[in-house]
């Protein structure tokens, strides 16, 4: 898999099996929502192979939950491209997330993360007894962080790409390239509203900090490529000092 | 698992290279290169005043970069172009050029990296508070989890360790 996964339970019961169960889950979402694999449900729908009445119920339920975000969103989380194929990566990464989490909650599970691919829900308690703390990296040098979060059954995510010369597009004006924002995190009420609104917002650019703004219930802290950020009004309380 | 193991093994492989060929001497400097740590990563440095990592947590200083390697036999690195393998950074694939220069690589480039998904229709016109802003600072707290957008740095260290290991003299 392209996306490194953790998974961490606090709870002395927990055994290997367990989080076995949430790998072999990310696994089977890998297998059918990867657009890189050939024989994933996703390749197989974008090719025309399967037909709409032929989606298998978890991608009937992505498709639905895809058009929902984009209305949302005022189209900027579209899961179509230009060239009619899907990807839902966008939405999958934290729906996939949530879900596991939630399998970790039916095994009994109280105190646990799951995080892939920089994106987390966290539930309870640390191993200290305290609330998760999770840190947001620095995209201009990844081994430190520049802001250091206490959070208590969040989801969290971050949009962005930490590459030089990135070009991302603004769907209205596709001759200039979007360079302004690195990073954008979001902290939601669960991961899967966390991650389908960090990329959406991300795809707005600068002007993803004030589509959060007017979100209830959810926080966000924009870092632009000269090193600035800019916070949510209510992103300060998950900011430990 | 195997495949974080390879990621951490050619993560350090980059930075032994790129110590080694920046110093004269035979010997390792001991440069580490902390991949992302998922057991409370410790990161103590200095706050950021610029986009260039901070010295601490650097093998490499100013002095030990203007030296210039005294002989070919001394070169990791063969001089020219070397292009890494491509990469699944799942959100798209990524491939690094490495350009080498007296031994040292004097440019990276991408030839492939994840494009954004199009998207359609205008965002609406929100009235806006004042938002706070403020310069990033690197923080020396402890923390049990990091957040960000790893996969394309991953899928990169991945193709430029690749094209490394083919300039390997």
């Amino acid at each position: 898999m392209g996306m490194p996964i953790t998974v961490e339970i606090i709870d002395i019961s927990a055994g290997e099996q367990d989080i076995n169960e949430v790998f072999s889950y990310f696994k089977y979402i890998d297998e059918k929502f990867s657009v890189y694999k050939d024989t994933s449900e996703i390749t197989r729908i974008n090719s025309g192979e399967i037909k709409e009445y032929d989606y298998s119920e978890d991608m009937k339920i992505v498709f639905t939950l895809s058009e929902e975000t984009k209305i949302k969103t005022g189209g900027y989380f579209d899961i179509s491209a230009s060239n009619g194929k899907y990807d839902p990566s966008g939405l999958v990464k934290g729906w996939a997330i949530y879900n596991a989490s939630k399998i970790l909650e039916k095994l009994g599970f109280n105190n646990f993360y799951v995080e892939a691919g920089g994106d987390i829900q966290v539930s309870g308690k640390n191993n200290e007894g305290q609330n998760w703390k999770i840190g947001i990296r620095n995209p201009f040098n990844i081994k430190e962080i520049v802001k250091a979060l206490c959070v208590e059954n969040k989801g969290v995510a971050t949009s962005g790409t930490y590459i030089r010369g990135q070009h991302i597009y603004n769907p209205r004006q596709r001759n200039k390239p979007i360079t302004e924002i690195i990073s954008l995190t979001v902290i939601g009420p669960n991961v899967y509203e966390a991650d389908r609104f960090a990329t959406a917002a991300f795809a707005m650019a600068e002007k993803g900090i004030e589509f959060i703004e007017n979100l209830p219930g959810f926080e966000c802290y924009m870092i632009d490529k000269n090193s600035r950020a800019v916070m949510t009004s209510g992103f300060e309380k998950y900011a430990s000092v | 698992m195997l495949r974080k193991f390879f990621l951490s093994f050619f993560l350090i492989l980059i930075f032994a290279f790129y110590v080694l060929f920046q110093n004269d001497r035979a010997e390792d400097k001991g440069a580490v290169f902390q991949a992302s740590n998922k057991n409370k990563p410790v990161i103590s440095t200095p706050d950021l005043s610029s986009n260039a990592p901070s010295k601490s947590s650097s093998p490499i200083t100013p002095s030990q970069e203007s030296q210039a390697p005294k002989s070919n036999s001394l070169k990791i690195f063969k001089d020219g172009e070397f292009i890494g393998n491509i990469v699944d950074a799942y959100y798209g694939n990524v491939q690094v050029k490495a350009v080498i220069q007296d031994g040292r690589i004097i440019d990276t480039r991408f030839l492939d990296h994840p494009h954004q998904r199009d998207t359609s229709v205008a965002i609406n016109d929100y009235a806006m508070p004042i938002l706070k802003t403020e310069a990033i600072q690197a923080q020396n707290a402890q923390v049990d989890i990091v957040s960000g957008a790893t996969f394309t740095s991953y899928a990169f260290q991945e193709s430029l360790a690749d094209a490394l290991i083919q300039a390997k003299n």
